[in-house]
């Protein structure tokens, strides 16, 4: 009911052609991750899924095509986390969830009883109630991360775009972020499509990968299918080696260093 | 429990707006109290006081002293009320819809514009136009203001678009230096002008009267509604243009909304008392420091308060130097400057 179809949609900006048509349908409730390397397209993907790029081809959510909705109408069936949000400093993290709910608030109306109901909700389920009256300039990253999080879940959305939401993290807050996510999409059924950034977590996390390079579509499908070695080589130009967790499954990217006799810690080689 | 969280926010609220309607009220008793002539200022808010339904008792204010109360000095309080309130409202609605506290309402033009404007009329001569049914000067300042913000739209929105403030502010910058450029080759062609035209850039709210009262007022009033229903807009503004499209809102769109109202009350009253400085920075950013942030909040304080602040400096200017008057652009910037970077060092600043 709340799938998110792509058909055939591109992304230029002036000539420079950002995003080779993409078709793909994530399924109502799934979480598809996006790989690839800086300046694949990831971003200009997920702008062209939030309306803030102008594409070519059409994005649906269930049966309504997004370019036939007005802005208001299109916040209400899609979230979107940026890469780096801007948080105003002196902003409590209640009225910045708060904000989550203006799709739903009238242009002259202010919010409802039910707005506020929302919000608390949102923050008591994200655990987040020791810092809503605080201000936001004074949370530290991870807190802000779920605050960020919390805005986007009181927009009570049916699709979640999250672009590298936890890129700025160290990994234990990266794991706790993700881990939100992962929570939020099981208890609202939501629809999540997220570029990112680490590939182990993005395998850990998500449904299913897709990955672009250079604007284009090279694999998708699970992460071991996904992420392999040679592609990983090819793409990335990056050496990896990849090992599948013989409980779970899990797929584990381990960046290998050159050989040390090709060059050395201190980069002196062996002379 | 859904209740909690905002209980305390609607107290304090009441209590701020309760707090600075207190302080305008005794801005204005002073404001009419002091001056040269009239009665002894005490006699005064007794006057007030006996004019009330169901009051009446006898103030010792003759019915001439009453006169220069009402005729000569309330004109000039409820004037500067007005310029004051609409200049720090205007501010406030301009640094929220540019995400930029270093925005004043004059900064895509009003200002430069309204002083092109009095200044091609003054070349007129005042004697000239002295028989003329409206005065030029006022009226050409108010439509030079509004076409010069026009004009600095229309030239951010066909660089780059206005979805970006950024490009709107260069475009400011660059019609701003465009027209001071051709007020000054005028001022350079009529240098008899030039000490007219230099009065009327410092502002002055004395000799204002009941009519000039009555011109500005119903556009300072369409302004303040229009941007009094915006201030839930400038808050979803605060987390920048893209978050708040991907929000519902339409931000080229809201933003042209917020300018062109605060840009309409900003022109109607610099068209009457000249372009008076520091107040719409100001004032917002004090506010800020003090009762926050949020403009549900920022933006009916700063009306009133930023009418208070005006009638006061304006009673500083008036009799600082008594019985001759320093001019109110400068008296702002003079109490203005200092309070602000006291502000600035005792509180801590996030910008």
């Amino acid at each position: 009911m709340s799938e998110l179809a792509f058909d055939a949609v591109g992304v230029r900006y002036g000539k420079r052609l950002a995003l080779e048509p993409f078709t793909e349908r994530i399924e109502s409730g799934e979480w598809v991750g996006l790989v690839g390397p800086n300046g694949a397209g990831k971003s200009s993907l997920l702008r062209a899924a939030a309306g803030l790029v102008e594409s070519t081809g059409s994005i649906s959510v269930g049966s309504v095509d997004l370019a036939e909705q007005h802005i208001r109408e299109r916040a209400a069936l899609v979230a979107y986390v940026p890469q780096e949000p801007l948080i105003p400093a002196d902003m409590t993290s209640f009225d910045y969830v708060l904000l989550g709910r203006t799709p739903y608030i009238g242009y002259f109306g202010s919010e409802s009883a039910h707005d506020r109901d929302v919000v608390a909700e949102v923050i008591a389920r994200l655990r987040l109630d020791e810092f809503a009256t605080r201000h936001l300039g004074s949370l530290s990253g991870g807190e802000r991360q779920r605050v960020v999080l919390a805005r986007a879940l009181a927009q009570e959305a049916p699709v979640l775009l999250l672009d590298e939401p936890t890129s700025a993290l160290d990994i234990g807050h990266q794991q706790q972020a993700l881990e939100l996510v992962a929570e939020m999409r099981e208890h609202s059924g939501l629809t999540v499509f997220s570029a990112m950034h680490d590939l182990t977590l993005a395998g850990a996390y998500t449904d299913r990968l897709a990955m672009l390079d250079r604007g284009a579509v090279v694999a998708t499908g699970t992460a071991a299918e996904v992420l392999t070695a040679e592609r990983l080589a090819d793409v990335f130009d990056a050496r990896v080696t990849v090992e599948i967790d013989p409980d779970d499954g899990t797929v584990i990217v381990v960046p290998r260093r050159t050989l040390a006799s090709d060059c050395g810690p201190n980069g002196h080689g062996d002379d | 429990m859904s209740d909690k969280p905002d209980q305390p926010v609607a107290a304090s609220n009441s209590v701020w707006y309760f707090a600075s309607g207190v302080v305008l009220v005794v801005a204005v008793l002073i404001g009419a109290s002091v001056g040269p002539a009239g009665p002894p200022w005490w006699q005064v808010p007794l006057e007030f006081l006996s004019r009330l339904p169901l009051v009446s008792f006898d103030s010792g204010v003759s019915d001439a002293e009453w006169n220069i109360v009402w005729r000569i000095r309330m004109p000039r309080v409820v004037l500067g009320g007005l310029v004051g309130g609409m200049l720090s409202i205007a501010g406030a609605s301009y640094q929220g819809v540019f995400r930029n506290p270093l925005v004043d309402p004059y900064l895509l033009g009003a200002a430069a514009g309204a002083g092109l404007g009095a200044t091609i009329a003054l070349t007129f001569g005042r004697s000239a136009t002295v028989d003329w049914a409206i005065d030029p000067v006022p009226t050409a300042a108010f439509i030079a203001a509004i076409l010069t913000v026009a004009v600095t739209y229309a030239v951010g929105a066909s660089f780059g678009g206005t979805r970006s403030g950024v490009t709107l502010v260069l475009a400011g910058v660059a019609v701003v230096s465009f027209v001071t450029a051709v007020q000054t080759l005028i001022l350079q062609r009529n240098l008899d002008l030039v000490r007219e035209v230099f009065q009327w850039i410092l502002g002055r709210l004395s000799g204002a009267t009941w009519a000039d009262i009555r011109l500005v007022t119903p556009y300072v009033i369409v302004s303040c509604i229009v941007l009094m229903l915006h201030r839930r807009h400038l808050d979803v503004f605060r987390v920048g243009d893209v978050e708040a499209s991907t929000l519902g809102v339409s931000v080229s769109r809201t933003r042209l909304v917020i300018v062109a109202a605060a840009t309409l009350g900003t022109a109607a009253v610099v068209s009457v008392s000249g372009l008076i400085g520091f107040v719409g920075l100001v004032v917002p950013h004090v506010i800020r420091l003090v009762a926050g942030a949020g403009y549900r909040r920022l933006l009916p304080l700063s009306l009133i308060l930023g009418a208070a602040f005006l009638i006061l400096a304006d009673v500083f200017g008036r009799t600082i130097s008594s019985p001759a008057e320093t001019p109110i652009g400068v008296v702002t910037a003079l109490i203005g400057a200092p309070f602000f970077i006291y502000l600035l060092r005792t509180r801590k600043v996030s910008a």
